[in-house]
């Protein structure tokens, strides 16, 4: 590893950093160890102990639940209109588990194992296990609270296999497993709620975390109804607020997924971890025009059937697809990754069809797209076949498109879908503040560089039912701490930043919308930071941000006033920060000159164009420190006991 | 910061509520909820469409000419003497079915008044839109049970006042039940007050068997068509117009009983 | 094409709506509807206008935020979720009249935006399976037929969007209530609670002030997910079987 900041000019280098509390020894027992010696809270004490859970997707609510169960007084906010429209709902594919139902060679060591591969080496191997560990208790735990997953006829749960593992480990329901999922954790939050041990506060949206002699003792929320600003107050913070892929405006995420409250954390001192593991996902329906306000993913399962291709002449660009010949048609994934053909991982295949589509090959608006075909299947397995297993998914492209993709080719392309890096955690979970902690896609722990699918879902429910439960405990046994008034200095200040921060927001009243700066970032980051990188492309980006950033603060137009349901003064604070995380991911980018997982550097390719890793340089996670103008690096060295680091080939 | 709304504000507008106030156990509460209300108008209406076999069945004992028809008056009378009291089973089935009318109509108005205003309408509106105001057949089953409801209420007042407590006698009063009925009908506009009466019965009834079944859960269908129910509506109320209607069409376009 | 909005405006829960006209040009058949509001929102910012506030977030047609009535139909003339539907199923020149979700028990807050919150209630009331995290057995110890998981799923699906709620005439939200008690009902975990669910979630149905279910159907007709009609059935026979075994 270098010891030098790379660009001075940008960000400097700090002391290493490690995790402290993933106990040694052999692998299996690291969990049950750590769970042995963390301290434990009398039941009769758990009252008087609160806790702040903001987010209540997967991970927040089954945190918030399993605590509020455990009899501690529990807050959870959200800034829908109910905890139950948390973005997790849109999870459709499924979640892993090493039941080995199937009797087909699955088991934890290899779950851990195509987990830590897949994430390209860059993940922890102590975290990796333990999900897998935990992932076997997790549907057991779902199956009881009555979610109704796929069975066979026989009455047992049925399984596929997913994301181009060779084991059948993917449980799910339908095409809305996120949503079924979602819904159990949430029915379990809310008998807390009735219980009495649980408060639910829903369009409340987390503004900053207030700090006490450096711990994490509140946050201050905004109500979006009243535009109350307001401050709770807690023995300890949990953040599980998801992933901020809509930095890029044009991303598969809602609308309102945000980076807000750990941006707001990263600010007070919390480390920021990888922030450029960004996973885009091959198979979205492509933009239509400029008006669009999000993408729409279409399920990785439709690679199982379906031909992915392009025109191999220029010439047939705006033909219909059915009149050009089979020998006129280049089936790129198939040409260039025999083995795996059009089943290679997200990342290979988003690359090759941007490759294919910045060569002059796309088709569809703006050349934007590549053609998924299911001519070959319709006529192999007969219509009927195909509408059994992917009817819901063609409806749904038909219904966005006006296409009938029984009829023609869909038209996919690539869009930003998850994000891998998050607040930097500990093996508790614990980021560097002590006291707050970060769950779920919103930490940047288990994946490394690059998701399997069915994996996400897995982790926040991992994070939520089992790991926070027994590991929060540890740190509250020493409290409860002294009680924080509203007249507190640290609870005053916090206000007061954040008020000022808003009404500096509505006094601007430039020219332009916030929506338009949002999407501006969108295009530099889309273009600089999106699948592939280069060292001149992300200078120049962050230049285009840093001018950004202040065409925003002094040029952007908020309409109406804070104490009303005011969504446009919404989105303007959820752009301000992520134009400053666009920037740090961009710098991050920069200081990474390999290419791993999701994160593909130009310069870092082998001969034939695939990703090249520098494990002697980087086999570490990037921990970013806060520092004003101009971020610290704080490396952690990432060591493989278990697993052999080689480079990943799907030729 | 200042902040003039709460979140309060349904109490104050009286509109609704964040959180209701509850004060009776949840058991308390669901005997008198809503759904409890339907079993209520499911059975008395059900009820009263057992008797409305009957009574059509003893109509069509006019066909069997005056003797017939008295006769069976007469015997409906006396039926179960000296068990039972002159006019017993009359009484016993007159209780019955007042009873069921009074909780029919008291469950019937205490539903629509709470709908009403569960649906936020103001001003006999509830959307300000003028387009699909049936939206795909919304105001249908509400409109024939209730308007078609309170037609047949006051179809029922005017009929007791006619053929049972013959108080009304258009074409003459006449101690025999049979010449009652008969004097009647010849008249064009009775006739026609039937007519009306019994299509008000007949869409009641096409949606209401079906729901009164639905209400007390016997629905498995996933639609409204799907439903083996609607079969049943259908049948039983073509039976009940049908029949009431025969006699009384008898009469007037072919003369039957002058 | 160029359009017309009559959209509710309303500041707040306690000031007075009305219906204001807007025109808009240059849509195309390929925006989704709230992708058109997007739009024209940008517009009404630029005339210095309050735009107009309504609910969204996945825009996938799942999580349930958005509602709106367009045309005096709950999410408009297509069986989809607003954010689903697409500006195709409009043509030029047409008037597109859109209000909030109206019923006692969905105060509106701003323009087209509501409180829900009633529905998060009548879960809490019952709408779910006790089962402690760390209690619970292993997955596969209880089979369930197929079938009962089939039609279990179909109730889960209910998103929650109150579709049911804005188009029954009676403003009753019995679909809602009645998908999860089916839901939940049909699964042998759920058979504990299965009394005091269906009491305890009726209860708050009527607490919250929703109307009665006349089995008028309009609700399955205009849900986005087409709950099926049998779940009311189902609750209302639930709650007679449970009323006479008398046990909240
Ligand atoms: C379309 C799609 C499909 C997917 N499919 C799969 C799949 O098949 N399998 C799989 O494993 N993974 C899948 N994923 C990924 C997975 O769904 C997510 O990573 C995961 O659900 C994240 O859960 P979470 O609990 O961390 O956060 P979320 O579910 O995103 O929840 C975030 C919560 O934080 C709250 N919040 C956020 N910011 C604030 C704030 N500032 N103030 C207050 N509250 C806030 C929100 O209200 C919400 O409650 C998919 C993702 C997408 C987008
Ligand atoms: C064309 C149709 C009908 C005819 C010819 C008819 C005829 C009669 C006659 C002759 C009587 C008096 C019987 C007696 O006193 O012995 C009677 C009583 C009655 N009818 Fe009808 N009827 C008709 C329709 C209906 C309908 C539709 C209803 C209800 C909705 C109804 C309700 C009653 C009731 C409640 C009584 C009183 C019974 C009693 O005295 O206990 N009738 N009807
Ligand atoms: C006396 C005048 C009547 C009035 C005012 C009346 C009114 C109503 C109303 C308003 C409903 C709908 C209740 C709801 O779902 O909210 C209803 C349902 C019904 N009515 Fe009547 N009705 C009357 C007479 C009758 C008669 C005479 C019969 C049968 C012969 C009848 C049979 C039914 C049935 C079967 C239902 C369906 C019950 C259910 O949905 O569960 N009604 N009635
Ligand atoms: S039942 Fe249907 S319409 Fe009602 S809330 Fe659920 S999904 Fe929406
Ligand atoms: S429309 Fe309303 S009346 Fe019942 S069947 Fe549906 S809730
Ligand atoms: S925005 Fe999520 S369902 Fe429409």
């Amino acid at each position: 590893m270098t010891d030098t900041s790379a660009f001075p000019d940008l960000f400097d280098l700090g002391t290493d950093i490690h995790d402290t509390k993933a106990p040694g020894g052999p692998i299996e027992q690291r969990w049950d160890t750590r769970k042995f010696n963390a301290r434990l809270v009398n039941p009769a004490n758990r009252r008087k102990l609160n806790v702040i859970i903001v987010g209540t997707g997967l991970a927040g609510a089954a945190a918030a639940a399993s605590l509020g169960e455990q009899g501690y007084n529990v807050q959870t906010f959200c800034y829908q209109d109910s905890p139950r429209r948390a973005h997790s709902i849109a999870a459709q594919g499924g979640i892993n588990a090493a039941k080995n139902y199937r009797n087909d060679g699955d088991s934890i060591y290899r779950l851990f194992y195509d987990t830590v591969k897949g994430g390209d080496f860059r993940a922890r191997e102590s975290n990796t296990y333990r999900l897998a560990q935990v992932s076997a208790n997790i549907i057991d735990q779902c199956v009881a609270q009555g979610v109704p997953f796929a069975r066979e006829y026989g009455g047992l749960l049925d399984n596929r296999s997913f994301g181009g593992v060779q084991v059948s480990r993917t449980f799910y329901a339908r095409g809305q497993t996120g949503q079924q999922l979602l819904l159990g954790a949430y029915q379990a939050l809310e008998r807390q709620v009735a219980a009495g041990t649980v408060k639910n506060y829903d369009r409340h949206e987390m503004l900053d975390v207030i700090l006490v002699d450096g711990k994490a003792r509140g946050i201050v929320t905004r109500d979006m109804v009243t535009g109350a600003i307001e401050a709770h107050t807690a023995d300890v913070v949990v953040l599980c607020t998801g992933g901020y892929g809509n930095v890029f405006f044009l991303s598969t995420n809602a609308m309102g997924s945000n980076v807000t409250a750990t941006w707001r954390a990263h600010r007070k001192g919390a480390y920021f971890g990888n922030p450029c593991f960004t996973q885009i996902h091959p198979t979205c329906i492509p933009v239509s025009g400029d008006y669009q306000s999000k993408l729409t993913l279409m399920s990785e399962s439709l690679r199982n059937d379906g031909r992915i291709w392009v025109p191999k002449n220029k010439a047939d660009l705006e033909k219909d697809p059915r009149e050009i010949p089979e020998a006129d048609r280049d089936y790129f994934l198939e040409r260039r990754y025999p083995a795996f053909g059009n089943l290679v991982p997200r990342d290979i295949a988003s690359r090759a069809a941007k490759t294919a589509c910045d060569e002059g090959f796309g088709v569809g608006p703006g050349g934007l797209g590549v053609y998924l075909d299911f001519a070959d299947a319709i006529e192999r397995m007969g219509r009927k076949t195909v509408e059994a297993k992917y009817g819901n998914l063609f409806d749904m492209y038909a219904r966005i498109t006006g296409e009938d993709p029984y009829e023609t080719g869909m038209r996919v392309y690539p869009a930003v879908h998850y994000v891998m890096g998050g607040l930097w955690v500990d093996y508790d979970l614990q980021t560097t503040i002590p006291g707050l902690y970060c769950a779920g896609e919103a930490n940047f722990s288990d994946q490394g560089a690059n998701r399997l699918g069915a994996s996400a879902l897995m982790q926040g429910l991992a994070d939520g039912y089992f790991v926070l439960p027994s590991t929060l405990p540890d740190y509250l046994a020493a409290g409860p701490f002294e009680p924080i008034g509203d007249d507190h200095p640290a609870v005053v200040e916090a206000l007061r930043e954040v008020e000022d921060r808003v009404q500096t927001m509505l006094s601007i009243n430039g020219t332009r919308s916030v929506d338009s700066i949002h999407k501006e970032l969108g295009h530099i980051m889309w273009e600089y930071c999106g699948m592939e990188r280069t060292e001149e492309g992300l200078l120049k980006a962050i230049g285009l941000i840093r001018e950004l950033k202040n065409e925003f603060w002094t040029n952007v137009k908020v309409t109406g006033v804070n104490e009303e349901l005011n969504q446009a003064l919404e989105r303007a604070g959820r752009v301000a920060d992520f134009i400053e995380l666009g920037e740090l991911m961009c710098i991050d980018a920069l200081n990474r000159a390999e290419s791993c997982g999701g994160h593909f550097r130009a310069e870092s390719q082998t001969e034939e164009g695939e990703a090249l890793r520098h494990d002697d340089e980087y086999a570490y996670a990037a921990a970013w420190e806060f520092a004003g103008d101009k971020p610290v690096l704080h490396k952690e060295p990432l060591t493989y006991e278990y697993i052999e680091m080689k480079a990943r080939s799907y030729k | 910061m200042k902040v003039s709304l709460s979140r309060t504000w349904r109490v104050s507008k009286g509109l609704a509520y964040r959180e209701p106030v509850v004060t009776l156990p949840a058991l308390k509460r669901a005997r008198r909820s809503t759904v409890v209300l339907k079993y209520t108008m499911a059975v008395s209406g059900l009820i009263m469409v057992g008797y409305l076999l009957l009574h059509m069945y003893g109509n069509l004992k006019v066909f069997a000419g005056q003797d017939g028809f008295d006769e069976y008056a007469h015997h409906l009378r006396t039926f179960g003497e000296p068990m039972l009291p002159h006019e017993g089973l009359l009484w016993i089935v007159r209780v019955v079915l007042l009873a069921a009318v009074v909780l029919h109509v008291y469950s019937a108005v205490r539903l629509a008044v709470r709908d009403r205003k569960a649906a936020g309408y103001k001003n006999g509106t509830r959307y300000h839109s003028k387009q699909n105001r049936r939206g795909v057949q919304r105001s249908y089953a509400t409109f024939t049970l209730r308007w078609g409801g309170l037609v047949i209420a006051l179809f029922i007042v005017y009929h007791l006042l006619h053929l049972t407590g013959n108080q009304i006698h258009p074409g003459g009063a006449s101690d025999s039940p049979y010449e009652r009925v008969v004097n009647g009908f010849e008249i064009w506009w009775v006739y026609l007050s039937y007519v009306v009466a019994m299509l008000a019965v007949g869409f009641h009834l096409w949606h209401g068997i079906w729901s009164a079944f639905t209400s007390l859960g016997q629905n498995r269908a996933d639609t409204r068509r799907g439903s083996r129910l609607t079969a049943l509506a259908w049948v039983l109320t073509l039976v009940i117009v049908v029949g009431f209607l025969l006699p009384p069409t008898a009469i007037f376009f072919f003369g039957l009983g002058s | 094409m160029r359009i017309f909005i009559r959209a509710w405006r309303q500041k707040n829960a306690e000031a007075e709506g009305k219906m204001v006209t807007y025109a808009l040009d240059g849509v195309s058949e390929h925006m989704s509807f709230l992708e058109m509001l997007d739009v024209l929102n940008e517009q009404l910012t630029f005339e210095g206008e309050d735009p107009i506030a309504f609910d969204s977030d996945c825009r996938e047609g799942i999580c349930g935020m958005c509602g709106i009535v367009i045309n005096g139909l709950a999410h408009g003339p297509e069986v989809t979720t607003t954010c689903q539907l697409h500006m195709r199923s409009f043509k030029d020149g047409d008037h597109i009249d859109i209000e909030p979700w109206r019923a006692k028990a969905f105060p509106v807050i701003k323009d087209l935006v509501v409180d829900r919150g009633a529905f998060d209630r009548i879960i809490q009331a019952g709408g779910y399976i006790s089962a402690p995290t760390g209690s619970a057995p292993e997955a596969n110890a209880a089979p369930v037929a197929k079938h009962d998981a089939d039609d279990a799923f179909s109730a889960a699906t209910c998103i929650a969007c109150g579709a049911c709620v804005a188009a029954c005439p009676n403003g009753s939200a019995m679909l809602f209530t009645a998908a999860k008690v089916t839901h939940l009902g049909l699964l042998p975990q759920g058979q504990p609670e299965r009394d005091s669910r269906v009491i305890n979630m009726v209860a708050q149905h009527d607490a919250e002030g929703f109307g009665g279910c006349t089995n008028i159907g309009e609700c399955t007709a205009s849900c986005p997910k087409g709950i099926p009609l049998s779940t009311i059935a189902r609750l209302n026979r639930d709650l007679l079987g449970a009323l006479s075994r008398g046990e909240a």
